[in-house]
């Protein structure tokens, strides 16, 4: 069946299984391959995109349920100067990743947390940030949030 | 112009440095780059880093006779490539990344070089331009320039004269006072694509007409495929196909030829999975369907229960010294369990195979030219006619030194010629089908003098695969060895290799020992270092660091361990606190002695890593087996570190300016120890087994 969505500022029709996850309309279908597949199941975070501002696990999101502007990583920087968001450019000043793999869900939890509460506590990101990184990125992503949220 | 295949100048002054590894995310494009264009006076600003293609010309010989060499590689890896596919190891050589050789042995051996030859050669083409002695000129910024005179010209200007100069086959390299970019934390070259989502990884490929294919294994290793009944599945949207495949050749547990895995081809990731998955499948369990991991460490404890059956260290005699009237005698066993990888990429591999026997491979591959090999092997082609085009990885750490993957995904592609199609393994595949870092068992049994050290140290321990057992404290007599006693799952390489977990063996001993002589786990260590000047400098460091011996509240604790590991040596200062019968991991100081950090701040981010990641492990990382398969999944029951569970790393670097060693992998081995040493300083429970788990009050209660 046919769904109406919009993603990064951009109108889409796809025609696909309802209860496909929005994982796989991004990735598979539509060829945005920035949102990572990590687990399937909800666990590792991997897969954040924001709909209407909110991070979202899209592998746990049927896009029959998407209600609402999808944001990507590749869209999370529109409208800024040289395209980055201020947490796309933390991350590069921290030097935060390693393999990578992880980051695009990370950076899109912060965003999301740091656009309601911009000056989180330690606190307030380990209970909204609960994403894994194999690498062991942690001190590092501290750093960067840490730095935004003095900013 | 190319300087021994390593080294591109353009025209336009740019420069291309070829490495013959891949950059998973260790900042070694960064730090290769930076020996190769120290070495020519490149300008950093124009130097680019790129994977050279999987080709002969790129292997890394290095690798190879560096890990039979001086160099300190792990046999463990050596053996283990070895055991993957040795006729095609032998026959095209590696492009190996692994072993933490990238910058040691690459960078030492063919980046500097390739570098300071590039150097002489432009110095050589300025001289013969301007008809002046070489001695009189000077390079740096990629510009050759004669002071006296003002003359100055770009390398790229030079590239037609320095084509026809033959380059200096041993150039003089810089000494440390002559470095301009080894040494200094330039930004990493890889991280901008790695915030914006442009980084490919080999999962994210997309080709034209291309399938999605998805793959469930037999669930016990060595298990056999019976019958699929597919009639129900081909009905499926968007599914094509349903294939069976034979086990990888070379990866173990192969009950003969018959086929080990089903895989459905869709036009859809999910559509494949959720194919797979509705599939009725029988599977046979082979001759392991009754392996459990508790029978196998019984076996195991009666196996080391022997003096060593075969030698890793021996001097001295043991036995007469523990024979000996009055001989006081202190025993302890350890065990660590199997590991998963779990590197946040699941396994993929895109292949294109023509019917004019070309074929394409698109992967993330610790190993390219082995996929290559294997692919070719197994398809009757011609490696020449492989082109394989490696990826970033999400996470190697062992696991993508295999090619079991990447060979499925080109025999499935095999079967439909002219289209590329994608294996992706799902994450509950990946885990359940790793190659795990292999569980052990490991004995001790030593003789202290009066006042409690060591004189003679025996340990025996099981599934050998390096030199991780041996101890750099001055005992007298040691006696360090094995026992051959495996079990039938598969097993390779994870990151550190047996410096997994014989630190955590011997550190944990050691401090065992320190307890039972009454004095302080630091100090006691310190001692026997006297005649290790580069082990208790580092050892000091981390105490210092680690405020050791400043006052802690009750429930908490600090443990300290130190390692030699290839090439490095580490120490560690954990603190833990106990809270509600939960361990808690606050903070851990590092201290490493590389011999020189290259890029001290991707230094800093690979110790701080790897200590995370064996900190993952060491608190949750078990797989276990019941009924020949493994009972764990995903991350749900295989647990990894979060935000809220993950402590400040700080990590002090030494530059002693010994020969260089690793840093990808030198920042696992000393967590465990710490964290169980600190654990016993907080509450007097010893852990001899890992993951390291708190004692309840209840169960210590039940237990007395
Ligand atoms: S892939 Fe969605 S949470 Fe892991
Ligand atoms: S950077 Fe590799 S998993 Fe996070």
């Amino acid at each position: 069946m046919a769904f109406q969505l919009t993603i990064n500022g951009r109108a889409r029709e796809i025609d696909v299984e309802g209860d496909m996850p929005l994982l796989w309309v991004l990735r598979d279908e539509i060829g945005l391959t920035g949102t990572k597949f990590g687990c399937g199941i909800g666990a590792c975070g991997a897969c954040t995109v924001h709909i209407n501002g909110e991070a979202i696990r899209s592998c746990q999101m049927p896009v029959s349920g998407v209600a609402g502007p999808i944001t990507t990583i590749e869209g999370l920087g529109a409208g800024q100067a040289d395209e980055l968001h201020p947490v796309q450019k933390a991350w590069v000043a921290a030097q935060v990743p390693q393999c990578g793999y992880c980051q695009s869900g990370l950076i899109m939890a912060v965003a999301s947390l740091l656009a309601k509460n911009p000056s989180p506590t330690d606190d307030d990101l380990k209970t909204t940030v609960t994403n894994i990184c194999r690498c062991g990125t942690h001190d590092r992503v501290r750093a960067a949030v840490a730095a935004l949220a003095k900013a | 112009m190319v300087i021994k295949t390593w080294i591109k100048v353009a025209r336009d002054n740019k420069v291309t440095i070829y490495v013959p590894h891949q950059d998973i995310g260790q900042g070694s494009f960064t730090g290769l780059g930076q020996m190769a264009a120290d070495e020519m006076d490149a300008d950093w600003a124009l130097v680019s880093v790129l994977e050279a293609p999987a080709h002969e010309a790129f292997a890394n010989g290095a690798m190879i006779t560096g890990m039979a060499g001086d160099l300190g590689v792990s046999d463990g890896l050596l053996s283990t490539l070895g055991f993957v596919i040795p006729k095609v190891a032998r026959a095209v050589g590696l492009m190996l990344t692994g072993g933490s050789s990238s910058i040691r042995a690459t960078g030492q051996y063919a980046m500097r070089p390739a570098g300071a030859a590039a150097r002489a050669v432009f110095i050589e083409a300025a001289a013969k331009t301007w008809n002046l002695p070489a001695s009189e000129l000077q390079a740096a910024n990629s510009r050759v320039t004669h002071a006296s005179s003002g003359k100055s010209i770009t390398y790229g200007e030079l590239i037609d004269t320095a084509a026809t100069i033959t380059p200096p086959s041993s150039p003089r390299l810089k000494t440390p006072e002559q470095y301009t970019l080894i040494g200094k934390s330039v930004p990493r070259i890889d991280i901008p694509e790695k915030v914006n989502g442009t980084a490919k990884y080999a999962i994210d490929t997309r080709l034209p007409e291309m399938k999605y294919a998805a793959i469930r294994h037999s669930p016990v290793f060595g298990g056999t495929l019976d019958s699929v009944d597919d009639a129900a599945v081909l009905k499926m949207p968007g599914v094509t196909r349903v294939l069976k495949l034979p086990a990888t050749k070379g990866t173990m547990m192969s009950p003969g030829d018959g086929d080990v895995a089903v895989v459905v081809v869709a036009n859809n990731t999910w559509r494949a999975e959720n194919a797979v998955r509705a599939l009725t499948v029988n599977f046979g369990p082979g001759l392991n369907g009754n392996l459990s991991t508790a029978s196998m460490f019984a076996g195991f404890d009666t196996a080391v229960s022997t003096p060593p059956k075969k030698d890793l260290h021996k001097q001295g005699d043991v036995g007469k010294v523990m024979n000996a009237a009055g001989a006081k005698i202190v025993e302890a066993r350890y065990r660590a369990p199997f590991l998963d990888h779990a590197g946040m990429e699941p396994l993929s591999t895109t292949a294109l195979v023509r019917a004019d026997g070309t074929a394409e491979l698109w992967v993330g591959s610790q190993v390219p030219l082995m996929a290559r090999g294997a692919v070719a092997d197994a398809l009757g082609l011609k490696a020449e006619n492989v082109l394989v085009h490696n990826h970033r990885m999400g996470g190697g750490f062992g696991r993508r030194l295999h090619v079991d993957f990447i060979v499925q995904a080109a025999r499935v592609a095999a079967e439909m010629p002219g289209t590329p199609v994608k294996l992706t393994w799902s994450r509950e595949e990946s885990i359940q089908h790793g190659k795990y870092r292999p569980a052990s068992v490991s004995r001790f049994k030593t003789a202290v003098d009066a006042e409690g050290y060591p004189v003679a140290w025996e340990n025996v321990y099981n599934w050998h695969d390096d030199d991780a057992a041996k101890i750099p404290y001055g005992v007298a007599d040691q006696h360090i060895g094995y026992v051959e006693a495996t079990a039938p799952v598969p097993n390779g390489p994870w990151r550190s290799v047996g410096h997994s977990r014989h630190p955590f063996f011997t550190e944990s001993f050691i401090d065992e020992l320190a307890n039972a002589a009454g004095v302080d786990p630091y100090a006691y260590r310190a001692k026997l270092l006297t005649n290790a000047p580069r082990h208790r400098a580092v050892l000091d460091l981390a105490a210092e660091k680690g405020n050791w011996g400043s006052p802690m509240p009750k429930g908490s604790g600090r443990g300290i361990a130190v390692h030699e590991a290839f090439g490095s040596i580490a120490a560690q200062v954990a603190e833990v606190t106990v809270v509600n019968g939960e361990l808690k991991v606050n903070r851990i100081v590092c201290a490493i002695d590389c011999g020189q950090a290259i890029n001290p701040d991707a230094v800093v981010a690979q110790v701080q890593g790897g200590a995370l990641y064996g900190l993952s492990a060491a608190l949750y990382g078990e797989i276990t087996l019941a009924g020949g398969r493994v009972e764990q999944s995903n991350f749900h029951d295989y647990r990894s570190l979060l935000l809220q569970d993950a402590p400040a790393v700080e990590v002090h670097i030494i530059n002693s300016g010994a020969a260089l060693g690793g840093v990808g992998e030198p920042g696992t081995p000393c967590v465990a120890p710490a964290i169980a040493n600190a654990l016993f300083a907080a509450t007097g429970q010893r852990a001899r087994e890992l993951p390291v788990k708190v004692q309840t009050a209840t169960a210590t209660e039940s237990a007395a």
